[in-house]
């Protein structure tokens, strides 16, 4: 797959952004999940897929296990913890009773994830009766305060990194509104007391706190029991709570498992706009093709990886050559030689700068205009003072009047014009959808504009043109078979949810293959609707007449079936002329030519591709000898 | 393959009229050969002048006229002395007749071809076409071009006309120019030709297509409506990039005498262990191995191809939309055209009506394509109409590839709304903005659009062919300056900001720009860096620039040898820290010091300041740092230096010495040259002499008398 120069060349240096855009953009996450494991979980159900109704600990485990596969893919380097609250047995480091923390060989407890924790824990329903068990943790009588001891756990766990690196969260699965509900008062409202004070701590640390509540339909979660304190949710945000939470464990089964880019500044330009007045801009790279991630080679044997050399070995004497060579350019009989500094030199044909060139309509920017993924620019003050102000005056007179700008990007790879165009903010609901800025189309130079619709114009009679009425017709077609909504985000990559399927299914040993829909696939029931084929019926009429089929199959298949039968009539006929087991018994194959060879392999459909010992123990493996 | 090549007749106008562009016209020919000496060996091009004083055709020998047309080169296979020619042409001195060069042209490739030949012919007329041609004896001018195109079309001639026109052409008779237009439309007409008007130089380098491709089709097959209904299209690209040609690495093992050296170089891979390097792995016993959370997990070709996604080939419509629902910066790649089946009416029929409903509609269609079979992904992308403008070309679509949604990286940025408002433009600022976006118009109504990418050409491949040219006759030619023209398309176009001046005046005026002082970093931008070439400059000096670069954040890997351009406070930090020589810390000191004298002496209006402070301040850490292991020798140079620049003698033999002698030279420079600006931001950065409590051993100064050099250094207000 092609590889992007600049992402090849990007900065590596980090994203020093000023004061005023560092809005909390951690690159990391730590998340702990906690599960309520106490015997409610296990004796409640709530309909699930099918409407077979699953018990509540069954959906939080499968919710955390498709979260967790999809999290290996998308942002690996984020770190996970498991642990269970309302167990029978106990394991945490401050040996705390009723939680109970999983883990696997090899892995710290809050760790990334790995494929032996996903597929151990796919499998933790099984055991957990017998190695870790349920059993309710706050009990009348005792001072034993499992909801505590698990915030306590879950703290200590997220101690790990500073808040400024990394977001830290707590998952927090349970389907009890109110824990405390069996104690009594002063007991109940001491530890309801501690309880939120520990919570409140937490969240002081930075550390957030989420509630995924598990409901059944005949039962209310109510949340301001005590969960609402415990969240810190205002009375505005309750009566949104548990509708947008029920939306929230769906989300996290459902997610797309795409690999998540952290955001980062391809390169700092300077942008000349007239002489004298020279502002700075950050480029962002915000659509490039995604690729299955990098291969590493392994020795198949060992698995265990390989690095690899890479020699240069002059073919006239077969020596080594250390320094990096010369090149060369065949060129009116003899071999022109550059050196590297020269050609680096020729490519060097103005400063790594931007420079504005001029504004054009936005007409005059045409579809083929285009070679690579265009990348987004976007002013910074960082160290030119007053950047954005003529930025945005910019931005906004060329929204106004209908413009780009046209600039050239005196980049090392490949110096070029491009297009800038602006492009407002869009938002919706959801948040940002489009950010405002400019995005720096790369134009081509004549070089790379061919003229293919020019080859094939008959010189006599001008082209055929559409009437109005197949005009017509064509237009109510397109009426007919309308996409709506259409948006670029509607389609994922199959071959890439494919390639992620299958590292799944390999790297946790599981027997098949996860399905993947392949969403890039025509509305073949749309299409068959009445009004659709009666549309594109009389379109057919309108164009073809009568003799659609009939001209489709003359033209395609006959003619190239025809050409081809024959040709392998003849291949057939010349095959004979051989008496090829006669050949083959007395080693005489190798004194034909290729080209006879080749006669028989097409006679009996085999492959005709390789050298001549190739082709020849092809043939003596076809007559089975 | 002999059913490739092209038989090319150049026809040049070199009248008076035109000698202003004949340098131009002598680039774009040399470069379309000396392209065909790389790409098309094979091809064969002769070479016509008109409008030459002498005449030398074999049509004038045979049946008289054609006056004033010189064939400077018969049609012969390409080779250098082509080049050569195409680049001395000569200077005519009479207004040439284009008429009769086609003619001439088309005789040329009538006889040496006599038919036999079923290839690409092909005749490439350059010309203003603004003076008269000669009336036909026998019927209209209209009648003669007509005979011409008949024939030209029998003989399978293509022709492709560029008719320099506008400020290259001025003061031309409007009547005369009308009817030759008139003329070549019947060319354009009725033959396979093309004519292309430019009126600007770079867009005749550009509108001659000096490579020639051989178009060749992405995709033969249906484009799929529904089941029922598909149209046979054929999938060309309508852009790819050109790339700078791949130069092999060339060996210098073998005796450059040798006549049988290739010089070619292998390149060899050999896999190894990570854990021992000693054994090599053979190609296949490799594996790939992917990412899966931290561990990697070996996946064998065999087993991918057998679950990998495998989609059918075909081409298969999913719908209408508008075409607003498609951004422009969505386009992924370079671009496809789609057109219908050549020869096929009702296929172009088909084609024609669903692009005019889409243009009329402004819809678009988004199609899924596989091209080949085996094709390991599709592709989703959208269809645009291409309405033809030529009566004798089909309507087509263009189609560019769209992301999916794992391609599209949701980064958030703050909305211009959200910042303060002193980072907001007022109401001035964003008048002098409109005026500005309005006036700098690359493409005003009535004249031909500026830098159209159609006629617009790579000038990092112009400068590579011509080097390659100088190199052939010269091997040790120096790279050349980028063409005076082609530079136009790097700047900003000095007459188009002449007229705007207010305006842009107006533009500096309203908006003011700061250099953030706080930022250390800034400083290694104020280094003004220039493109290679454009002032003579030598470009050796820029070596160690490019490894300086590379040290940043690694520094003890790569060795810094030198101290560079763009970082030199990070370079002579790196060298101070060398330890494998001690002679390092001495070369680094020594560097440092004529970097800030050159730095101050290079200085235009105390550009360079900045930096120069900078270094300045990493001399006196490093020099305070090193204190303890002086090495004498080091300071004999110093001393050497610094007395042979201002005759200060130098007292001490330790580090602190060069620097503190450096201070007071700077002190004596600034004085004499009435610079200020300099020693008040000496000042204001708290720059003092070394004082002796921070350099035991080697500074005789006291803190205050260390502190008083800087009071002392700032300059007395004068009045």
């Amino acid at each position: 797959m092609d590889l992007d120069p600049e992402d090849v060349f990007k900065d590596e240096e980090d994203d020093p952004d000023n004061e005023f855009f560092q809005q909390s953009e951690s690159s990391k996450e730590y998340v702990v999940y906690l599960v309520d494991a106490s015997p409610k979980m296990f004796n409640t159900t709530c309909p699930g897929k099918d409407q077979k109704d699953e018990i509540h600990f069954h959906v939080s485990i499968s919710c955390i296990a498709e979260s967790l596969k999809t999290q290996i893919i998308c942002r690996s380097y984020d770190e996970v913890a498991i642990c269970f609250f309302n167990t029978r047995e106990k394991k945490n480091l401050q040996d705390l009773n009723g939680v109970f923390v999983f883990n696997v060989a090899e892995r710290e407890q809050l760790d990334r994830p790995t494929a032996r924790l996903i597929k151990e824990f796919d499998c933790i329903e099984e055991s957990f009766m017998r190695e870790i068990g349920s059993q309710y943790g706050i009990v009348p009588g005792s001072r034993e305060n499992s909801l505590y001891n698990a915030l306590w756990v879950a703290q200590a766990l997220l101690r790990k990194g500073s808040i400024k690196t990394a977001d830290k969260r707590i998952l927090l699965f349970t389907n009890e509104d109110d824990p405390f509900g069996s104690l009594q008062g002063a007991a109940k409202a001491d530890m309801t007391r501690t309880t939120l004070q520990r919570a409140k701590d937490i969240q002081d640390l930075g550390i957030s706190i989420e509630l995924l509540p598990l409901i059944r339909l005949d039962e209310e979660f109510n949340v301001s029991v005590l969960y609402s304190d415990l969240i810190g949710l205002d009375s505005e945000d309750l009566a949104q709570f548990i509708p947008s939470a029920g939306q929230k464990l769906e989300d996290m089964k459902d997610q797309l498992r795409k690999r998540m880019f952290t955001k980062r500044i391809i390169r700092r330009i300077t942008f000349h706009i007239v002489k004298g007045l020279s502002i700075q801009l950050n480029t962002y790279a915000l659509i490039r093709p995604t690729v299955p991630g990098a291969i590493t080679w392994l020795d198949s044997v060992t698995n265990r990886p390989l690095k690899i050399e890479r020699s240069l070995i002059c073919e006239d004497t077969g020596s080594l050559i250390q320094e990096p060579p010369k090149r060369f350019q065949p060129y009116r009989n003899e071999n022109v030689k550059f050196s590297m500094d020269e050609i680096s030199e020729i490519k060097r044909i103005s400063t790594g700068h931007l420079r504005l060139l001029g504004f054009k309509p936005l007409c005059c920017l045409k579809d083929y205009h285009n070679l690579r993924p265009s990348t987004f620019v976007y002013p910074s003050d960082q160290e030119v003072v007053g950047s954005s102000c003529i930025f945005i005056a910019l931005h906004r007179s060329m929204l106004r009047l209908k413009r780009f700008a046209v600039a050239f990007y005196g980049g090392s790879s490949r110096p070029q014009l491009v297009a800038l165009v602006a492009r407002d903010e869009i938002t919706t609901a959801g948040g940002q959808m489009e950010p405002p800025g400019m995005h720096m189309i790369y134009l081509p130079y004549s070089d790379d504009i061919r003229d293919a619709e020019e080859i094939f114009p008959d010189t006599e009679d001008d082209a055929p043109r559409a009437d109005k009425d197949q005009i017509q017709k064509a237009a109510a077609l397109i009426k007919r078979i309308e996409m709506k909504d259409f948006s670029v985000f509607q389609f994922a990559n199959p071959a890439l949810q494919r390639h992620y399927a299958v590292l799944q299914a390999l790297a946790l040993e599981e027997d098949d293959i996860p399905e993947t829909i392949d969403e890039t696939v025509p509305d073949e029931e749309g299409l068959a609707r009445p009004a659709v084929v009666k549309a594109i019926e009389e379109f057919k009429l309108s164009v073809y007449g009568d003799n659609y089929d009939e001209e489709n199959d003359h033209l395609g298949k006959e003619k190239v079936g025809g050409a081809s039968r024959k040709r392998k009539e003849i291949a057939e006929n010349a095959a004979k002329d051989y008496d090829w087991a006669d050949l083959a018994d007395n080693g005489q194959l190798k004194d034909l030519t290729v080209a006879a060879l080749k006669t028989y392999l097409n006679a009996h459909d085999l492959p005709v591709t390789g050298k001549k010992e190739a082709l020849i123990s092809r043939i003596l493996t076809h007559m089975g000898k | 393959m002999a059913r490739n090549k092209e038989k090319l007749v150049l026809l040049l106008d070199v009248g008076p009229s035109m000698h202003g562009v004949l340098p131009e016209v002598e680039k774009v020919c040399s470069m379309l050969v000396e392209k065909k000496l790389i790409f098309n060996k094979d091809d064969e091009v002769g070479v016509v002048v008109f409008g030459t004083e002498e005449t030398n055709n074999e049509l004038m020998d045979e049946v008289g006229g054609y006056e004033n047309i010189v064939v400077l080169q018969d049609i012969k296979v390409v080779d250098g002395d082509l080049i050569d020619i195409l680049k001395k042409l000569p200077r005519g001195t009479v207004d040439g007749d284009f008429l009769d060069a086609i003619v001439v042209g088309m005789d040329m490739l009538i006889k040496k071809y006599k038919g036999i030949y079923k290839g690409k012919k092909r005749l490439c007329l350059i010309t203003n076409a603004i003076h008269p041609t000669k009336d036909s004896l026998e019927g209209s001018k209209e009648d003669q071009v007509g005979t011409l195109a008949v024939q030209m079309t029998a003989q399978g001639m293509k022709m492709e006309s560029i008719v320099v026109r506008g400020i290259l052409s001025q003061d031309a008779n409007k009547r005369i120019m009308d009817e030759n237009d008139r003329l070549l439309s019947i060319f354009s007409k009725k033959t396979r030709s093309r004519t292309v008007y430019v009126d600007s130089p770079i867009s005749l380098l550009g509108a001659l297509k000096t490579r020639r491709v051989t178009p060749v089709t992405v995709f033969r097959g249906h484009l799929e409506l529904s089941q029922q209904m598909k149209i046979k299209v054929w999938v060309y690209k309508k852009t790819q990039e050109e790339k700078f040609p791949t130069l092999k690495k060339y060996s210098e093992k073998a005796p450059s005498t040798s006549k049988f050296a290739t010089h070619q170089v292998m390149v060899d891979y050999e896999y190894k262990s990570v854990d021992d390097s000693s054994t090599v792995v053979p190609p296949e016993q490799r594996i790939k191995g992917y990412r899966y959370g931290p561990q990697v997990v070996p996946i064998s070709d065999a087993e991918r191809d057998a679950v990998k996604f495998k989609p059918e080939k075909g081409v298969k419509l999913l719908g209408f939309t508008d075409a607003s629902n498609i951004i422009r910066h969505y386009y992924m790649k370079d671009v496809y055209l789609f057109i219908a089946e050549p020869g096929n009416t009702r296929a172009i029929l088909a084609v024609s009506a669903i692009a005019r409903a889409m243009k009329e509609m402004n819809k678009v269609a988004i199609l899924r394509c596989v091209w080949r079979q085996g094709q390991q992904n599709v592709v989703v992308g959208v269809l645009t109409p291409n309405i033809s403008q030529n009566n004798k070309i089909p309507d087509s679509f263009y189609f560019n590839v769209l992301p999916f949604i794992e391609d599209v990286r949701e980064y958030q940025f703050p909305s211009f709304n959200s910042f303060p408002a002193s980072w907001l433009p007022n109401e001035q600022q964003q008048m002098a903005a409109d005026e500005f976006v309005q006036m700098l118009n690359l493409a005003p109504s009535g004249k031909e659009e500026a830098l159209l990418p159609e006629f617009t050409p790579n000038p990092v491949l112009e400068r590579f062919y011509h080097h390659l040219e100088l190199k052939s006759k010269q091997p040790d030619a120096a790279v050349p300056p980028l063409d005076e023209t082609l530079k136009r398309i790097t700047e900003p176009d000095l007459e188009l900001d002449f007229e705007n001046k207010s305006v842009l005046d107006s533009l500096c005026k309203h908006f003011e720009l700061k250099e953030n002082s706080k930022l250390k970093k800034s400083a290694r931008r104020l280094l003004p860096e220039k493109p290679s070439g454009s002032n003579g400059e030598d470009g050796n000096g820029n070596v160690s620039d490019a490894r300086a670069v590379d040290s940043i954040g690694q520094e003890p890997v790569v060795k810094i040898e030198k101290i560079g351009d763009l970082t030199p406070v990070q370079d002579f930090e790196v060298m101070m820290t060398r330890r494998d020589n001690p002679e390092w810390v001495g070369k680094a000191i020594r560097e440092m010091r004529d970097k800030i004298l050159s730095l101050l002496t290079n200085s235009h209006g105390g550009d360079n300041y900045l930096v120069a402070v900078e270094c300045i301040i990493a001399l006196r850490k490093g020099c305070i740092l090193e204190q303890v292991s002086p090495s004498p020798s080091l300071c004999f140079c110093c001393c050497f230096f610094l007395n042979l620049l201002c005759g200060f003698r130098c007292f001490c033999l330790m580090e602190p010495g060069p620097y503190n002698n450096l201070m007071r030279y700077l002190y004596r420079y600034c004085q004499e040259k009435e610079i200020s600006t300099f020693p008040k931001l000496l000042a204001s950065m708290d720059v003092t002499l070394i004082s002796k409590s921070e350099a035991v051993d080697s500074s005789n100064f006291t803190d205050d008398e260390a502190r008083r050099f800087l009071d002392k250094i700032k300059p007395e207000p004068k009045d």
